[in-house]
């Protein structure tokens, strides 16, 4: 059994390491500002962006990998004088 | 099919990414440079027991940790963007990119998230030596984890250690080492992270400039200048040498991108170095006009910086693009037609497999092989196509060169009236380096825009254009994103700075 800075009696490493993670949160001052900027951008983020706008192109049309070689497969070898519409959009 | 691709989403597609890029970058250089500065701080610290050292290291300390708050998971964004905006070419480079990224992951989740508890919530709690210890390993960790990302974006200038397999559309990681101690990667590393001390050191200079002009914590002002001038003067040196070596790398590898960054359309001996110019925006690569409006040359340094030779011909845009016999160097025209043969033979190989007619199946496959090295190519319609845009890059390059230059300078000058001790009077230099910190933002902006502008029209150098590595998407879904994206990154950024304002107007004695 040892005392940590907190005055409390902790047994294991574990407990004590537990300890300094939890005695380190709540001593924080700016940091529960940035924490909750961090916890909103990731609701936004995941949330928000990756489930509704951001859904994986290949991953949501097609269930098997062969079909996702296929299809890539399949838009690289296209004739090559159809994507001249498509190289007019190059320039940014 | 590719014909039925909406044209606009690919110009939309790229603004985005340039937006998420731009944004992520604001915040990583200074978390990559700073980390080093507060480990010297805190060193002193620890050599010293002095408590104003102490105090000054916890200061900048919680700005670190203000900004890597606001800057975290904002790269997230762009791997979402991989999937949905491009996801050809996301398929296609699967395989080589999941080793380094996953190794970034880890990486970053080990070394930071442990060693950053510890370094935050360690003031009296752990041994000042273990303390201190956690405090470097946070910077080595931060700059390891750039490696990983910084390996993947050079094996898309220069894709070596790879092959590309027709039954899976897949670019298949042959060698982990090649991709790794890629030469393009090594000299990406070390100009990023040495440039990001740079950046890092201007942000101390003006933050402790903005005190010194408003007369509060003047001794922790002077104290941080010293050592961030110090630190930000050696941190030059090696952004100049490692950028001498980045455009040797690009000059091999990347000759158009070297040839549009200084604006050279004609290749010549003894070329000589843009030391500064006005350059013809309206010049096309295959119009009379001249490319610039007025130039200064410095004679037979661009031959010395891309080849290591003085007298050496470098190549120009129209040699690139036309060819040069003379100098033996085949024009895109050329390349087209090899990468138009790759492409049929990869169609042919395809249709070969289904009809189960393995021998015209491999005849197909060994003619894509001898040609494949072109295959992009065989993507363009025109020649010119294999242009970037060359005033960009040209701009680009030389704010990064001139800002590049006047930053030592700078450095040098607060050393100096740090020596004299009468800094505290020289109110323009004050003035002068309350600035520097955006001028190093314009620096690091610049860099990446010579880096992937001038790479264009490729999404992978030479094998893949980024109107192929695109997904079939219309580009109002992109164009509704990309409003998204201002408008969240526009309320982070005013979030981070104004929490990064408060705590700068508090200082370090309410730490």
């Amino acid at each position: 059994m040892e005392q940590t800075y907190t005055g409390r009696l902790v047994a294991s490493p574990l407990g004590r390491i537990a300890e300094f993670y939890i005695d380190g949160f709540r001593r924080m001052t700016v940091g529960r500002t940035l924490w909750k900027v961090i916890i909103i951008k990731l609701i936004i983020m995941f949330g928000v962006l990756k489930l509704f706008f951001f859904q994986d192109f290949l991953g949501t049309r097609f269930s098997t990998d062969q079909q996702r070689a296929d299809y890539v497969l399949e838009q690289i070898t296209a004739p090559v004088s159809a994507q001249r519409a498509s190289n007019q959009g190059g320039e940014l | 099919m590719i014909e039925n691709l909406d044209p606009t989403m690919v110009n939309w597609a790229r603004a985005q990414f340039a937006l998420t890029a731009m944004y992520h970058w604001i915040f990583v250089p200074l978390t990559l440079g700073i980390t080093w500065i507060i480990a010297f701080y805190h060193t002193i610290y620890v050599k010293t027991g002095s408590e104003e050292w102490k105090n000054l290291t916890k200061f900048w300390m919680k700005l670190f940790g203000i900004n890597f708050a606001i800057g975290v998971a904002t790269g997230i964004i762009m791997e979402f963007e991989f999937g949905t905006n491009w996801s050809n070419y996301s398929w296609m480079v699967g395989d080589i990119f999941g080793a380094p990224l996953a190794i970034e992951g880890i990486a970053a989740f080990f070394l930071e998230a442990t060693f950053f508890a510890v370094m935050f919530f360690g003031w009296n709690r752990v041994s000042k030596r273990f303390h201190l210890f956690a405090t470097w390993m946070v910077a080595v960790g931060s700059n390891l984890s750039a490696v990983w990302i910084l390996v993947a974006n050079a094996w898309m200038q220069h894709p070596v250690g790879q092959a590309f397999n027709p039954d899976t559309a897949r670019f298949e990681m042959h060698n982990f080492a090649d991709v790794v101690f890629n030469p393009v990667a090594v000299s990406k590393f070390t100009h990023t992270t040495s440039a990001s001390m740079l950046f890092a050191s201007l942000f101390i200079l003006s933050v402790s400039s903005w005190y010194l002009l408003k007369g509060r914590h003047v001794q922790m002002a002077k104290r941080s200048i010293i050592v961030a001038a110090v630190f930000g003067l050696l941190a030059s040196g090696f952004v100049g040498f490692t950028g001498d070596e980045a455009a040797y790398e690009d000059a091999q590898h990347q000759p158009m991108k070297l040839a549009a960054f200084e604006g050279l359309y004609q290749g010549e001996k003894n070329a000589g170095l843009v030391a500064f110019g006005l350059i013809n925006s309206s010049k096309k690569v295959d119009d009379d006009q001249d490319p610039f409006h007025f130039e200064i040359r410095l004679p037979g340094i661009l031959s010395m910086l891309a080849n290591r030779k003085f007298g050496s011909f470098v190549p120009g845009i129209n040699d690139l693009v036309y060819g040069n016999e003379e100098q033996g160097i085949m024009g895109a025209a050329e390349k087209m037609e090899k990468g138009k043969i790759a492409i049929a033979q990869l169609d042919a190989y395809k249709k070969f497999k289904k009809a189960g007619d393995e021998a015209g199946a491999a005849a197909a496959l060994s003619l894509f092989d001898q040609n494949r090295e072109y295959l992009g190519y065989g993507f363009l319609n025109r020649p010119e196509e294999a242009v970037p845009p060359v005033a960009l890059s040209f701009n680009a390059f030389h704010i990064m060169v001139v800002l590049g230059t006047v930053f030592p300078l700078v450095f040098l000058a607060f050393l100096y009236f740090s020596y004299k001790d009468t800094l505290l009077e020289q109110k323009w230099l004050l003035g002068g380096g309350v600035i520097m910190f955006f001028l190093g933002l314009i620096a690091h902006q610049a860099g990446w825009v010579v880096a992937e502008v001038g790479r264009q029209p490729w999404a992978i150098q030479d094998l893949l254009p980024v109107t192929v590595a695109r997904s079939n998407l219309t580009a109002g879904t992109v164009k509704t994103t990309f409003v998204m994206f201002l408008v969240l990154f526009t309320v982070l950024l005013i979030a981070e700075v104004s929490i990064m304002l408060k705590q700068i107007s508090i200082g370090p004695e309410e730490n």
